[in-house]
């Protein structure tokens, strides 16, 4: 019997440190989710990184960024707005580093969230739920302008954001497939989309279409006073965008379990809505491989009973801030 | 007719109302006919020129209506317009 010729690589690399393990994550196909035989659709599981999420990179790229730029030097308290994961992810390389950290979240998170920013050594700085992140960026943006010891990365602002993608995560995707028909993941910060979309369309055109997952903020973490209130992050052009769904966070419960029942993909629950909107474009398609981002684990939302519960028994379904 | 769901931050323009119908074959049109009714929305849903408050964002069903045609974009009289305030994502 003569030997399966190896598609994956035997490992996942050697590195000097876990900072330098961050990335080369793996591109996993997933069969039951695909509507018919010639539209592939590919997970990137950006959970396999060291905290368990893409912003792993977003938070090497920034911090790096500053250090090049001679912005930080140990010591340097960094200040960031965050709804969990880019705080969880600067809290490991702060700690690292010797940076320390102060995040300012809202307070309608699950509880793992907190946990894991406890865990890294990060002080968090409350700001109100109903406000959801809008006010996390308000409040932080306030007391970066108010105290000149804070040093802010500014993730919504932040160019090194889209670069961890566009130097990282596109490239990834590009060394493994010839050609991808659509790539979908999460808008928050626009982060993601910016810097995939841009390599993407760079190298394979405008046949790559770039799509966007959005939440539907549930009613009470709508707490504006005005429209006028409203943020739109400085690194967003949506001009890099084909399409740009919403899914309500029931549908993207129902998904989160669809991944798990059927492709056993662990995973939080913005991946299930990205999942949702990957099947819907592959249904479009006729052939092509459609890749979308699946953007951290299911770890840390065990509490909020996302895995076990029927949708309709889980809590604060509207007013918890899941992305 | 076309229904528009309406955010609450938008409901006191409109009596409080959670959706509203309004006539119109595209979402510029729909839009008109909801000022028309409900005058207090005009100065939250457009700016001075015309276009959408950048802070607004329309779905045609679950679809901005900024990556599709804009306020050109075709509505049946079966869609829903959904307005929801532009607010940070969350990460």
């Amino acid at each position: 019997m003569g030997a399966r010729e190896l598609e994956n690589r035997p490992c996942g690399g050697r590195y000097a440190d876990v900072v330098q393990s961050i990335g080369n994550t793996p591109l996993v196909e997933l069969r039951q989710l695909s509507p018919k035989p010639g539209v592939r659709i590919w997970a990137k599981l950006e959970s396999r990184n060291p905290t368990g999420s893409v912003k792993d990179r977003v938070a090497r790229s920034m911090l790096e960024d500053a250090e090049e730029k001679g912005a930080i030097a140990p010591g340097q308290v960094i200040l960031e707005p965050t709804s969990g994961n880019t705080g969880i992810s600067l809290a490991m390389l702060c700690k690292l580093k010797g940076y320390p950290l102060k995040v300012v979240m809202p307070d309608n998170v699950t509880v793992e969230r907190t946990q894991l920013l406890q865990m890294w050594g990060a002080e968090i700085i409350s700001s109100e739920g109903a406000k959801g992140s809008n006010g996390a960026v308000e409040l932080a943006l306030e007391l970066a302008a108010a105290d000149s010891r804070y040093y802010m990365p500014y993730q919504y602002g932040n160019e090194a954001n889209p670069r961890a993608h566009y130097d990282g995560t596109a490239l990834e995707i590009l060394e493994e497939l010839d050609s991808v028909a659509a790539f979908v993941a999460g808008l928050g910060t626009g982060g993601t989309l910016m810097g995939n979309g841009r390599r993407l369309k760079e190298v394979l055109g405008d046949s790559v279409k770039i799509v966007a997952a959005e939440p539907m903020q549930g009613e009470p973490v709508q707490g504006l006073r005005s429209l006028d209130d409203g943020f739109i992050p400085p690194i967003i052009d949506l001009s890099l965008l084909d399409r740009k769904i919403f899914v309500t966070n029931r549908d993207a419960i129902v998904w989160t379990r669809k991944l798990l029942d059927e492709e056993g993909i662990f995973a939080g629950v913005s991946s299930g809505a990205i999942a949702r909107v990957a099947a819907r474009i592959a249904g479009e398609l006729d052939e092509g491989n459609v890749v979308f981002i699946v953007a951290d684990d299911g770890w840390r939302y065990l509490s909020s009973g996302v895995y076990t519960r029927p949708v309709e028994e889980i809590e604060n379904l509207d007013s918890t801030l899941w992305w | 007719m076309p229904t528009i769901k309406i955010p609450p931050v938008l409901r006191p323009s409109v009596g409080g109302e959670r959706e509203v119908t309004a006539e119109g074959e595209n979402v510029r049109a729909v839009l008109a006919s909801l000022v028309a009714a409900h005058p207090a929305t005009e100065s939250q849903l457009f700016s001075a020129d015309g276009q959408l408050n950048r802070y607004v964002n329309v779905y045609l069903n679950d679809e901005d209506v900024r990556v599709l045609d804009g306020l050109d974009t075709a509505v049946g009289a079966q869609d829903v317009l959904v307005i929801l305030p532009a607010m940070a994502g969350g990460s």
